[in-house]
């Protein structure tokens, strides 16, 4: 056996492990974490089939980011996670029933399709092969459009998360009102004193 | 080298264990959200194994594209989560009946 090898089946055995953890853990944190694991490892498994860029893109928004507003929704939300297990061995055997047909269909339909001879095995990239300049390359050509709509996508999840999640103006906080500062005209702020000219008397200026 | 049928396998275990948790996790929907990002992570998985196997890095722009999309639904999932939590006190999926559906 390789070192590829032996990590690939070690990483996917964890993999599997670490999913099956998600599914069951008794905590929703506990969950999340082992979820960061398991995405640790895909991203693993993805360097090992020479995928560099989304591997660490995998690590750095998923783990980085996504998983951490996860963890934050997690710890703010005050729940008892023993009651929202009632009813989990209830559904297991359904769960399992459902599984082992999907696994079994899956294997009819693809087991005999993609054997190694149909998809032979690839040969090593080169040194000097760069994953991030070949996906940017189609990145920024053929996939253009695509691109910026996605560009688009995340800015309206962004708008869509905070206005959602944004409770309005509270009572007694101190804030700027824009509007109002642009509004205002010269009347509402100064006031002109109307007065005589006065001479100052003698002996009492300089 | 690593044959696709065993990166398949791995795959559809993933899948598979996402169907899962979304079959028994009848009441904790932060539980359904990562089964849906499990599924997520293995149809790209399967994305990133056919690009290499086939030599077209198209596959990786979907992988891309996919993450993208995935990483907005977090959020928006989530955002809507706080605000059930918010209103209701619970996330059980079973109370969320005024809809009648």
């Amino acid at each position: 056996m390789t070192t590829v090898q032996f990590i690939f089946y070690a990483c996917s055995v964890l993999l599997i492990g670490s999913a099956l953890t998600v599914i069951t853990a008794k905590n929703s944190v506990k969950a999340v974490m082992f979820l960061i694991l398991s995405f640790f490892l895909a991203a693993c498994l993805w360097m090992i089939m020479e995928a560099e860029f989304l591997a660490i893109l995998l690590v750095l928004v998923y783990v980085g980011a996504v998983m951490v507003l996860f963890l934050f929704v997690v710890m703010m939300l005050d729940i008892n996670f023993a009651e929202l297990r009632e009813g989990f061995t209830r559904y297991l055997p359904i769960a399992v029933i459902v599984s082992g047909i999907m696994m079994y269909l899956i294997y009819k339909a693809f087991g005999d399709a993609l054997t190694a001879d149909i998809f032979p095995m690839p040969s090593p990239r080169p040194d000097d092969y760069s994953n991030v300049e070949e996906l940017g390359m189609l990145l920024y050509t053929d996939y253009f459009y695509a691109f910026e709509i996605a560009a688009l996508i995340l800015m309206v999840a962004m708008i869509s998360a905070i206005s959602l999640a944004f409770r309005g103006k509270r009572q007694g906080t101190k804030t700027q009102e824009v509007s109002q500062q642009v509004k205002v005209k010269k009347a509402d702020r100064i006031r002109i004193v109307k007065m005589d000219a006065e001479k100052p008397e003698q002996g009492e200026g300089a | 080298m690593i044959t696709l049928q065993e990166i398949l396998t791995v795959s559809t275990l993933l899948f598979i264990i996402g169907l899962a948790g979304i079959i028994i996790n009848r009441k904790n929907i932060i539980t359904l959200l990562m089964s849906i990002e499990l599924i997520l992570l293995a149809v790209n998985t399967n994305f990133i194994a056919f690009s290499r196997y086939l030599d077209d890095a198209s596959g990786q722009i979907f992988v891309f594209f996919i993450l993208t999309v995935a990483a907005a639904e977090a959020a928006i999932g989530l955002a809507i989560l706080l605000l059930v939590f918010r209103n209701r006190k619970t996330i059980e999926v079973e109370t969320l009946d005024s809809l009648k559906g």
